[in-house]
């Protein structure tokens, strides 16, 4: 008797597991969160996650058809390293079965994840990776940043016609995709201003994660430019120019985006006073109306001013909601169009319209470091 | 280029190697007695930093006395580290002691991204140590010149401590033969922790004065001094004190004068790091001033 009642209750048992795990409609839409959390770039991709978190926070369900999920963010890390990356997006899209994938900060972290997410169909946003080639050939790729055309452009322009610079150093982080891209679009850009060939003087590399670059510096020194462009990782960045300093090297030094993080400032301390990068957003100048409620929460939250990137994490949240919603479906291809089709979204960061290759097509602002913070000079618009 | 390009290249080149020849000392002293890789080495260079760090800016004490605490906690941990994770795996085969260092090494790097977090932080470097002095042409910050002396200060005293001491003696003796050292009534034991702790000790200062040159700490920053340190004592011969000395100086020129007389292959500096240690174990095996022995079976 006893065995018989024992079996019954186990075949209910079973039955009960089977109801619970039957097909059933999935309760929550996943974003997956596709950033560098340790390593060398652990500090943007931090930021980049802030921003993220924050919109979810304010954000919290989507509107599919007419049933409402809850926004799950399923958070991986990147490692900060190539390899990493790809292991990392291989798990978003196959175990965690996100829907939409957002991130990651650095453009070769996220070139890594480029065919991965092309051959699982799960369209990708970037948030501040700036080289072309993340989005290029690649329609599940898209981003909420200009691209790195315009940024050296921005910056070489500002070389050219603010410093009244003549000759160039470049110093980039040679195995680093966006520095290596970012550098060559300065000098394209650079060249054409001065209308001068040999405008570059010298080109000279190091590698993620080097601390001495006394080497490279001394040689700066031999070539005398009217300014030197640096772009790379901000921890890279910040010790060039501390050493720069040390090596009694009065040049000024302009960067890129990635420069934009409190880590920089952090290991610079007063040697990354006065130094001039491009960047995609400045607290002073809202923009939109998200900008507002955006500056609002962050303040409110963090207690402090946010980073452009922060920004960013934000809008490629709530562009990926946006396209979910108009959508009206989950389906990986309606979704992938409903981003493409992405046209004058209003954005923390400006009025968002992703062209065909799937970038925005933004303004770009100027900062410069004083007394320890991130200071807005001037608002680029696109060319 | 001119002379006093040269110079400075000189001056880059002399500050880089002496880092990696005070760095280079604790691995071979290792070596020398355990006939151990301490792959935690580069791990256990992070963890003094970090102390430092936190004692400088948590418990706001002088630079300097959070050099000494910071040292003196991280040669009782190399002592610990020893004893947990090397000390059982002494009679295994080596390669079980080795891994085990590995493993160590990954546990390390593992507890500082959870403990000290994977953003990297800026070291408050003292201002006595960042300021610049000129000779001439030549510049250089304090602590670039401070490096140097004191990597000769403490090969002098190794040197002192190996041959004129009687722990010296033992620890000579302990290297030769472990089983005989202990018949002759040495505490095989002892020497032992008290290498681990040297070790350590040197390991934990050289971390310190790399994160006063360089400001910058992350769970990471130990594998790339580790791993080019490693080099420089595999170079000038591995367990002979001078020789990592000599190694590290070495490799410091030569990734210096790479990127002075070859600028468009600075990305390459780590490169020639690595063929210049496999040239060298191709045509001296045993690294510049190592002496050849017999393997003990």
């Amino acid at each position: 008797m006893k065995k018989a009642v024992g079996i019954v209750l186990l075949a209910f048992g079973i039955a009960a597991l089977f109801i619970a795990c039957g097909p059933a409609a999935p309760k929550t839409v996943k974003f997956g969160v596709f950033e560098p959390l340790t390593g060398a770039n652990a500090g943007g991709g931090a930021l980049e996650v802030e921003g993220i978190k924050l919109a979810n926070e304010l954000y919290p369900t989507v509107k599919v058809g007419d049933k409402e999920y809850k926004i799950e963010l399923v958070i991986a890390d990147n490692k900060s390293d190539k390899v990493e990356a790809a292991n990392a997006a291989q798990r978003l899209v196959d175990k965690d079965k996100v829907n939409v994938v957002l991130g990651s900060w650095g453009s070769s972290l996220s070139m890594a994840a480029g065919p991965i997410v092309k051959n699982a169909k799960v369209s990708a946003i970037g948030l501040s990776c700036t080289n072309p080639l993340v989005t290029k050939d690649n329609e599940y790729y898209f981003r909420v940043c200009f691209i790195d055309p315009f940024q050296g452009t921005v910056m070489a322009n500002y070389a050219f016609k603010n410093l009244s610079a003549k000759k160039a150093v470049i110093i980039r982080e040679v195995s680093n995709d966006y520095s290596v891209g970012l550098a060559k679009f300065f000098a394209d850009a650079f060249k054409k201003l001065t209308g001068d060939e040999n405008a570059i003087l010298a080109e000279l590399n190091y590698n993620t994660g080097d601390t001495d670059f006394s080497a490279q510096l001394t040689e700066v020194k031999k070539f005398k430019p009217d300014v030197i462009f640096a772009p790379g990782n901000y921890t890279e960045s910040a010790l060039i120019i501390k050493q720069a300093k040390e090596l009694g090297i009065k040049t000024p030094f302009l960067g890129g985006d990635t420069w934009e993080t409190p880590e920089f400032i952090d290991v610079g301390k007063q040697a990354v006073e006065g130094v001039v990068f491009s960047t995609f957003f400045a607290t002073e100048t809202p923009i939109t109306d998200t900008s507002k409620v955006f500056l609002d929460a962050y303040r409110k939250k963090y207690n402090k001013e946010p980073a452009a990137v922060t920004a960013l994490g934000f809008d490629g949240y709530l562009v990926a909601l946006d396209a979910i919603q108009r959508a009206g479906s989950l389906d990986k291809e309606k979704v992938r169009a409903a981003i493409a089709a992405t046209k004058d979204y209003p954005g923390a960061t400006g009025m968002i319209t992703l062209n065909e290759d799937g970038d925005a097509v933004k303004s770009a602002v100027i900062k410069t470091v004083k007394d320890g913070k991130f200071v807005y000079m001037a608002t680029v618009e696109p060319y | 280029m001119t002379l006093s390009l040269l110079f400075q290249h000189i001056v880059n080149a002399l500050s880089l190697g002496s880092l990696y020849a005070l760095i280079a000392i604790g691995y071979t002293m290792v070596y020398g007695i355990l006939r151990l890789i301490n792959f935690a080495h580069g791990d256990v260079f992070m963890l003094g930093a970090y102390v430092a760090f936190y004692g400088i800016t948590l418990v706001s004490l002088p630079w300097w006395a959070a050099l000494l605490v910071a040292i003196v906690f991280t040669a009782l941990f190399g002592i610990g580290l020893e004893r947990v994770a090397y000390r059982p795996l002494r009679d295994s085969p080596r390669i079980s002691i080795m891994i085990s260092a590995i493993g160590a090494s990954f546990l390390l790097e593992s507890l500082g991204v959870l403990i000290f977090g994977g953003r990297p932080k800026g070291m408050p470097v003292p201002e006595v140590l960042s300021n610049v002095i000129h000779f001439g042409p030549v510049s250089m910050i304090v602590i670039s010149l401070i490096i140097p002396l004191f990597t000769f200060a403490l090969l002098a005293v190794l040197l002192w401590i190996v041959h004129k001491t009687k722990t010296g003696m033992a620890m000579r003796a302990v290297a030769t033969d472990i089983e005989a050292a202990r018949l002759m009534a040495v505490d095989v034991n002892k020497i032992v922790s008290f290498t681990f702790g040297v070790g350590s000790l040197l390991a934990a200062f050289g971390g310190i004065m790399w994160s006063f040159k360089y400001p910058q700490l992350n769970p990471l920053m130990g594998v790339m001094p580790g791993l080019k340190c490693f080099i420089a004592a595999v170079i000038g011969g591995i367990g002979s004190i001078g020789g990592a000395v000599l190694g590290g100086f070495l490799l410091g020129i030569i990734e210096i004068m790479t990127v002075a007389f070859l600028p468009t292959l600075s990305g390459y500096r780590d490169a020639f790091a690595f063929i210049l240690l496999i040239v060298v174990l191709l045509v001296k095996p045993t690294g510049l001033l190592g002496k050849r022995q017999a393997e003990k079976v």
